[in-house]
């Protein structure tokens, strides 16, 4: 008797169209992700279970930790916007690329005197500079936070014709005084509604 | 990989030499295995890592005109304070004997004081709430977490500028500010 032949087949498979489709993939993850900048001032924001997402448009960050204030304006069209009515406020002149370097700059905390040297820095020495640095002023005396709260609202305003949200991002350990005088900055340009920005937690049962 | 030899074997008989011929097919599943763990990476840190805000409103600073009574039977007051604790009382500070609590308990005198607020004056509970110097910003975002997971309706009132002084002097007994 014949033995019956089991026919063997090939295992592999062609992996072409899996490869391609991946990749495709992989270079719109990697395009549409945008690079997010490390941020100066280190601040570990608690948890909370609340679910709205923060808007990535017309938004001002506030970045309080160790004492210190950090702000961030999203959007590079708002940044060079409110970098011209900084200068004109503080009579300082900003040249075309130090308005192009500032449009690209993330969170800062300089005061404004030192502000075109810190622009002008690379990354490495920004983040030196910003950990030596005090943050933002924000005394009654010299209070340039409000002043920077001020003109990118009105840039905001004027670009976008809507109104800018603050957000707060404050570090967990933060004492609650500290928090408190940069909520009455705000509150004293009438921005009475804030939002905290928290970091995602589980549901409570 | 295992891939089998699946051309069936007979070649020495041709007898004539025949230059071999180079297999051309490349194994792409190591590829295809790094491509989608970075294609699961970047996924993941464009949706999960967007930041989550909690609106809070506070009460205009300049018009003092506008002031809110509020019902005694009807109030809860919250008062954070230092070492990650709270005081609580209900209606007026004054013959009022607050709570010092932790925060994995206030949770529960908060449904309380709901269900009874509600049951006894079939009204919403208010709770105001009071963040003393010695709290820290994540007890403030705590608080509000709780009364979130409560699902407490009426707006919270944050009052951080009138702490009583007989509310101060019981934080101060208590050990919490």
């Amino acid at each position: 008797m014949a033995r019956a032949k089991v026919q063997r087949k090939s295992t592999s498979i062609d992996m072409t169209a899996m490869c391609d489709v991946s990749f495709l993939l992989l270079t719109f993850f990697i395009l549409t992700a945008t690079a997010r900048q490390p941020d100066p001032l280190e601040v570990k924001i608690p948890s909370s279970t609340y679910k709205i997402k923060v808007p990535d448009l017309d938004m001002g960050i506030l970045s309080i930790g160790q004492g210190k204030v950090f702000y961030e304006i999203v959007g590079k069209d708002v940044k060079m916007a409110t970098l011209d009515k900084i200068g004109e406020q503080y009579k300082i002149q900003f040249t075309p690329e130090e308005r192009e370097r500032f449009g690209v700059l993330g969170s800062f905390g300089v005061p404004v005197s030192s502000l075109k040297k810190f622009i002008m820095m690379n990354g490495d020495e920004r983040t030196k500079f910003a950990k030596a640095n005090m943050g933002i002023p924000a005394d009654s005396t010299n209070n340039e936070l409000s002043e920077w709260l001020l003109q990118s609202r009105k840039a905001v305003a004027e670009l976008h014709q809507t109104s800018m949200r603050i957000s707060i991002k404050g570090d967990a350990e933060e004492e609650y005084p500290n928090v408190k005088k940069i909520v009455d900055i705000l509150q004293k340009q009438k921005i009475n509604k804030f939002s905290l920005i928290t970091s995602a937690e589980g549901d409570a049962k | 990989m295992a891939e089998l030899d699946t051309s069936g074997g007979g070649g020495k008989k041709g007898g004539k030499v025949r230059s071999k011929k180079a297999n051309t097919k490349v194994d792409l599943t190591a590829m295809v295995d790094l491509a989608f763990l970075l294609i699961t990476f970047f996924m993941l840190t464009t949706s999960l890592s967007k930041p989550i805000a909690m609106d809070i409103a506070k009460p205009d600073q300049e018009d003092n005109d506008v002031k809110n009574e509020l019902r005694a039977s009807q109030t809860m007051t919250i008062l954070l304070g230092k070492s990650n604790k709270v005081a609580w009382y209900m209606g007026e500070a004054k013959n009022a004997t607050p709570t010092v609590e932790s925060f994995a308990e206030v949770r529960k005198s908060i449904l309380k004081n709901k269900d009874e607020v509600s049951k006894t004056t079939g009204r919403q509970i208010v709770i105001v709430v009071k963040p003393t110097e010695g709290a820290t910003y994540k007890n403030f975002v705590d608080i509000m977490d709780e009364l979130n997971i409560a699902k407490i309706k009426t707006a919270p009132a944050i009052d951080d500028v009138n702490i009583l002084d007989n509310e101060k002097a019981f934080m101060k007994q208590a050990g919490i500010l």
